[in-house]
């Protein structure tokens, strides 16, 4: 089922009576979700992801703008008509009901013709915890489960009505590391097994880049950028994108352009055509650093970890906007951690200029 | 034992000395009391010891109509209060505006005192030379005939009371419900929304599963409560009781020891481990039947 949003907008009151100004939460969302795709809604805490998830869930009402679940339009639906599952941050299981009883509470509210026998409904239940693999676990309640298995008893009872939609509120952010690891392994083939289409909200952009078919970007309400992952990594439209991906982060430098070239603190770090003169920021991929003896950027040399397949040589540079610069270079390289510099040449397709008030991002042609 | 064990004791130690001085040392006085027979508590004698006091009591009419009536009020307020406070505090957790208003009205009997209140009880239901009072001038206006509620009829006086306790215990268990029914996290209520669940299966099987821990404590203690009832009835038919009929088992109790027939405290014992046994059996069976319903 492919979803639309057109011009979705949601504001709430202020809660201050004295000024009269509205909070934002969503501004203005326009772009389709394919079908059968999982889609990450990734942002800042208080972007308003989950206000997003939960209009599209029916649970608040828009303040303007359409939602469309393939053609139907969908937005004056109350949530049980629009045909959707919700896995709530929290997994919002039932804590007096058994997890059979907590898949099949949503079969039990179907009525008239749809209405289903016990035996159909415990079937349905076991299949949809067949899927999660809490097939053994039937007669537990929650409270005895681990987090993890809560989780998917919550995935679980989402899906066992068949929803047209699946939506999931941050559900990887109450589990443990390695858990967490695992669980969105098992979201992704979950979906896959399904084909049912997903949107599931995180901050933590790791996770978004890790499993999703494409990501939703969002800052205050508004989307920055919908892609691929990879797509949006490789190209980020502004700075808030270049920063929010990427683990280690992008390194952000303060330059400036004259005569087609990019000037780092005084050094000509690379050519870059069709930009006029100006103040730049310039964001440079960890990946985009090459270790050259006499390559342009020198940077003080701080430390050296050594990762196996890789080496981070951390420097710091006076233009620099992070603490610390931080470059992942293939092990086959040495640096010498006694250094007191370290010189690079910068990949040209791993550099980015952006404005440096509005972040826009600025194109330029390399050669 | 060794030395922070020791440390606990000696904290414990105060209200091990004032629950021994004041609570078991008088519950076993009385156990002991209610088997010696004419015990005087101004000699300190009493003539042998045996079951005559237990037998006394049982054969008592008064003792019996007490029992009769303590019972009906417990079987009719303890469900009723508890009931119609469930309903109200699901009402006003429901509305928006106006909530703290409501909630503070419905708290007010609370706080007044009982015998004011029941003066308040008097003058709506009692007849006099001069007025047939509130109730029976609405009762006329329908039609019905006035009805004598304070020294009439038996069932007139039993309605009267009824309805004065569970007035009196209901703003408690409001407050109760109200906090445990806000304490519900709001996620369950938006999970079986987005599920498609009706308000009324919302209600019975999210909602009171949640909450019944408080159902239960409240049941369990207005149990209690209306056993334990006396000053309700004083407030509402004076203090011969046992004319009026509307005596209590605390009341029975009271009258055996301080009464204008009274002096006779071995009965008063006798009817007070009665009533002990008998509440310790209800909670004890209140508490079975918890553990089977109540979740956690």
């Amino acid at each position: 089922m492919k979803i639309v949003l057109q011009n979705l907008t949601k504001k709430f009151p202020s809660r201050n009576k004295k000024s009269r100004e509205e909070v934002i939460a969503v501004n203005d969302f326009t772009f389709e979700i394919p079908d059968g795709k999982l889609i990450g809604l990734l942002g800042p805490s208080g972007c308003g992801k989950s206000t997003a998830l939960n209009l599209i869930c029916g649970l608040l009402k828009p303040t303007s703008g359409r939602i469309f679940f393939g053609e139907d339009d969908v937005t004056d639906l109350p949530p049980e008509h629009r045909g959707v599952g919700l896995v709530f941050q929290n997994y919002a299981l039932y804590p007096h009901l058994t997890v059979l009883k907590n898949i099949t509470f949503p079969l039990e509210n179907l009525r008239g013709a749809d209405k289903l026998s016990k035996e159909e409904m415990k079937k349905r239940a076991y299949d949809a915890a067949r899927l999660v693999q809490l097939e053994d676990l039937m007669d537990r309640k929650p409270s005895e489960l681990s987090g993890g298995q809560q989780q998917r008893v919550a995935i679980a009872r989402a899906l066992v009505k068949m929803p047209r939609v699946l939506l999931l509120d941050e559900p990887l952010s109450n589990l443990d590391a390695r858990l967490r690891l695992q669980t969105r392994e098992e979201i992704r083939r979950i979906q896959h097994r399904t084909q049912v289409t997903t949107i599931f909200v995180t901050h933590d952009q790791e996770e978004a880049m890790s499993i999703s078919d494409m990501i939703v970007v969002m800052k205050d309400g508004v989307v920055q950028q919908i892609g691929r992952p990879q797509e949006v990594y490789d190209e980020p439209v502004n700075l808030f994108v270049a920063k929010f991906l990427g683990t280690p982060p992008i390194n952000i430098f303060r330059g400036k352009v004259a005569d087609g070239r990019l000037y780092i603190g005084g050094e000509a770090v690379l050519p870059v055509q069709g930009v006029p003169d100006q103040e730049v920021t310039v964001g440079i991929l960890p990946e985009g650093f090459i270790l050259q003896e006499n390559g342009p950027l020198t940077c003080d040399l701080d430390r050296v970890e050594v990762m196996g397949r890789d080496i981070s040589v951390v420097s710091t540079h006076p233009c620099s906007e992070n603490a610390s610069i931080r470059s992942i270079i293939n092990a086959e390289n040495t640096v010498d951690p006694d250094a007191a510099t370290v010189r690079f040449a910068v990949k040209p397709r791993k550099l980015f200029l952006f404005h440096p008030e509005t972040g826009e991002r600025i194109r330029f042609t390399a050669e | 034992m060794d030395y922070k064990n020791r440390k606990g004791w000696l904290y414990l130690l105060p209200a091990f000395l004032f629950l021994g001085a004041f609570m078991i040392y008088p519950l076993i006085d009385v156990f002991v009391y209610s088997f010696e027979e004419g015990y005087n508590s101004a000699s300190q004698t009493f003539f042998g010891t045996g079951l005559y006091n237990y037998s006394y009591v049982l054969h008592d009419p008064y003792f019996l109509q007490a029992v009769k009536n303590t019972l009906i009020l417990v079987i009719i307020t303890v469900p009723l209060s508890t009931g119609l406070a469930l309903l109200i505090s699901v009402a006003l957790s429901s509305i928006q505006k106006l909530r703290e208003l409501f909630q503070t009205v419905y708290f007010l009997p609370y706080v007044t005192n009982t015998l004011a209140v029941g003066l308040v009880f008097m003058i709506l239901f009692k007849k006099t030379a001069y007025s047939d009072g509130l109730v029976n001038l609405l009762i006329q206006c329908f039609g019905g005939s006035s009805v004598d509620f304070i020294d009439g009829p038996y069932w007139a006086k039993m309605f009267v009371l009824c309805f004065y306790t569970i007035w009196v215990v209901m703003p408690f268990k409001i407050l109760i419900l109200t906090s445990a029914l806000a304490s519900v996290n709001q996620t369950y209520y938006n999970a079986a929304r987005v599920d498609g669940t009706p308000k009324w299966r919302i209600f019975t099987r999210i909602t009171l599963p949640m909450i019944s821990p408080m159902i239960f404590y409240l049941i369990i203690t207005g149990f209690i409560g209306a056993f334990k009832a006396y000053s309700d009835a004083v407030a509402l038919f004076g203090t011969d009781l046992n004319a009026a009929e509307m005596n209590t088992i605390v009341g029975y109790v009271y009258d055996m020891l301080y009464g204008d027939s009274g002096g006779y405290p071995s009965y008063a014992s006798a009817a007070a481990i009665i009533l002990f046994a008998i509440v310790l059996t209800i909670t004890c069976i209140n508490l079975l039947v918890s553990k089977k319903h109540v979740h956690y």
